[in-house]
């Protein structure tokens, strides 16, 4: 990744003596990091004024939510603000300060390493009930409960963007949506059919995205026509997830946060993985977030793009 | 216990269910892609699997009664007059059954507000014509706290009771529509159940367990005192407001997910030749909340995020004796984007009063 202006955590120190450094020396005004919850695996994002703030500072295994995106409103108060980044958020983060929508002088970008965060969903999605505490163990999680000691591999637990870390030599992300796009038409349609049918019209999937930082959203503008809190039938939240899918085209970074926050479990992100590959294939190879300044590809023009038939050479509506 | 109990044995659960939805609509929870909600059961459908193991539903049992969007009325042009189409849902009897004791007492709270002058018809129609089958909780959850709100997830309130232990289900009608449903149950097929009345050690051990589990609870003993309406105006113009809400996204999650969150917006839609007019619940977190001529009362996430959590714990119970508008269910523990919710609220605001 290309940047300047960042603090990189060069000695190795622990994140939370780093974060402890920034406010001591006076580095930034504020500090946005994770507050430690009520249990162990429900920290906040927080926003830290002073030292004594930061005595609730957390930086664990349960920090796996993007803080880039409340930069557009922090980069918009007095004063300097720090902001802890994990790999995978540098690349919101960047995407953002291209798009204008940080203010960047106002941001001290502070990286840090992470190696996988959990997702305590999965950890209870396998039946596992009264969570007290977790101890990684290598490849394992020691978990104690309620009702007993409980195991489990930290592999099956990482939350879903983890899997295909961009740090890192990982997984093929696009293997769930080439699984998608060899089904027929009607198992496509069935398998949408059945996730987007959850969909509960919460709104956190857009209002959690990097992405979507409309002042606006035309789903809540009244005068829009098309503004609903309520769906006519089941399917109908595919309208609302496709058009915020292509209105993220060539923005989205993969960050994951869509699947990571939704209430039912819907895998938001194999929408927006479809389009970035077919963008990848289409304009080359394309990482949006890689840096703070190229263009993105549907925001250039070059004379041998393809051409719409694209869509009918590739097989159309198979 | 004086009641007659009833027992089926749980490898005849199917049977049970199978009875009931002879002639009504049952509804179980069932796994729909992964997640768990309330759903029709059908006794034809080998697909469907039926989850008696997972504490909460993705969706509250309040769906079944105060559902997210429902048609109210439609308006249809006809030249120059306007024809009035009365096209609300019919509401035909129906049983739920698998509703925890949190959920159910959730019934009482929406009953206070959609039951009292002006009546809610649609809400009281689906409530009288419902039967609510319980199921007490055997597993308790770490993100559980009915119990702050005098609820017993030993034994849970409901037209019928029931408790899995020792293999079986057992059984308890608690409200003339609970006997009638078992009357029925047992005109139909008498040697469904075994009357285990005056046998039920096994029940009462179990409920002794659930009861023990929940008292080692990492949230046993939480208490919110602290709030009440003399308090209101030192909660709401407590400074703490501010860095609770900062982490919040604005989304409609945690209403959402909620058993007693009860707001709903009106809307017309546009057919092209008329009107639909819908209701569909609201969130006080959105930006068109109780939107006015002017605009939002509440113009900003610190505004919009307090309410939620007075309505809750201040206003509901000024006006409903003290009651609060929370179950426990810790469906907002579990489901916020950035885990902010009411037990962090609670003790944010209540301070030392409620650690």
């Amino acid at each position: 990744m290309q940047n300047a202006d960042r603090e990189i955590n060069k000695e190795k120190i622990s994140v939370a003596e780093m974060a402890k450094q920034i406010l001591e020396q006076g580095r930034a005004d504020r500090l946005m990091g994770w507050k430690r919850g009520e249990f162990f695996y429900d920290n906040s994002p927080a926003v830290f004024e002073n030292l004594s703030e930061l005595d609730d500072f957390v930086y664990d295994l349960f920090c796996g939510s993007n803080l880039s995106k409340f930069l557009v409103k922090e980069s918009r108060k007095d004063g300097k603000i720090a902001v802890l980044l994990k790999p995978c958020d540098r690349y919101s983060f960047n995407q953002l300060v291209k798009e204008h929508r940080i203010i960047k002088d106002n941001v001290l970008p502070v990286e840090i390493d992470c190696d996988g965060m959990l997702d305590i969903d999965k950890i209870r999605a396998l039946g596992i009930k009264g969570i007290k505490k977790i101890t990684v163990d290598g490849d394992q999680l020691q978990i104690d409960t309620v009702y007993g000691p409980k195991t489990c591999a930290r592999e099956d637990v990482l939350l879903m963007k983890c899997l295909t870390c961009k740090d890192r030599v990982g997984g093929d992300r696009f293997e769930l949506v080439k699984e998608i796009e060899a089904m027929s038409s009607v198992e496509r349609y069935e398998f949408w059919r059945s996730e987007l049918s959850k969909c509960i019209r919460c709104n956190a999937c857009r209002n959690v995205c990097p992405a979507c930082t409309c002042e606006k959203c035309v789903f809540d503008n009244d005068k829009s026509g098309i503004a609903n809190k309520a769906n006519t039938d089941s399917f109908e939240e595919s309208l609302y997830h496709m058009i915020r899918a292509f209105h993220v085209a060539g923005r989205c970074t993969d960050c994951g946060e869509c699947t990571r926050v939704c209430p039912q479990n819907i895998p938001l992100h194999l929408i927006n993985r479809k389009i970035i590959k077919d963008l990848n294939e289409f304009y080359g190879e394309y990482q949006a977030g890689e840096d703070d300044f190229s263009k993105g590809p549907l925001t250039r023009f070059d004379l041998d793009d393809v051409e719409p038939d694209i869509v009918m050479e590739r097989g159309g509506n198979k | 216990m004086s009641a007659q109990i009833l027992t089926v044995k749980m490898e005849n659960i199917g049977n049970l269910f199978k009875a009931i939805a002879a002639d009504q609509k049952l509804y179980l929870p069932l796994e729909q892609a992964g997640q768990v909600q309330f759903l029709p059961y059908d006794p034809a459908d080998d697909s469907q699997k039926v989850r008696l193991d997972v504490l909460n539903t993705v969706r509250s049992a309040k769906d079944l009664f105060f559902p997210q969007s429902e048609n109210m009325v439609a308006f249809k042009k006809q030249g120059k007059k306007i024809d009035i189409i009365e096209n609300r849902e019919k509401v035909e009897a129906f049983t739920v059954f698998g509703v925890r004791a949190c959920d159910a007492r959730s019934f009482d709270i929406l009953d206070r507000v959609f039951l009292s002058e002006p009546v809610d018809v649609s809400y009281a129609e689906r409530r009288a014509r419902g039967t609510v089958v319980t199921l007490a909780c055997n597993e308790p959850e770490e993100t559980c706290f009915c119990e702050t709100f005098g609820i017993d997830a030993a034994k849970p309130d409901g037209d019928i009771t029931t408790w899995i232990a020792d293999g079986l289900l057992w059984w308890q009608a608690n409200t003339n529509k609970g006997v009638k449903l078992t009357d029925k149950l047992l005109s139909v097929d008498a040697g469904l159940f075994v009357d285990s009345t005056g046998e039920a050690k096994a029940l009462e051990e179990q409920q002794e367990k659930i009861r023990e589990i929940i008292s080692q609870l990492p949230l046993h003993g939480l208490s919110l005192e602290y709030f009440h309406k003399e308090e209101l105006k030192t909660i709401f113009n407590s400074p703490k407001w501010q860095e609770l809400s900062e982490a919040c996204i604005g989304c409609g999650t945690c209403t959402f997910v909620c058993p007693t969150c009860q707001c709903y917006d009106i809307r017309d839609y546009d057919t092209g030749n008329g009107v639909q007019r819908y209701r569909c619940w609201d969130s006080c977190m959105y930006s068109d909340f109780v939107m006015m001529a002017h605009g939002n009362p509440r113009t900003s996430q610190v505004e919009r995020f307090r309410q939620r959590f007075m309505h809750k714990l201040v206003y509901y119970p000024a006006n409903n004796e003290g009651i609060f508008s929370c179950v426990g269910c810790g469906r907002c523990l579990a489901k916020c984007p950035s885990s902010m919710n009411i037990v962090k609220v609670a003790k944010t605001i209540g301070g030392e009063a409620n650690v």
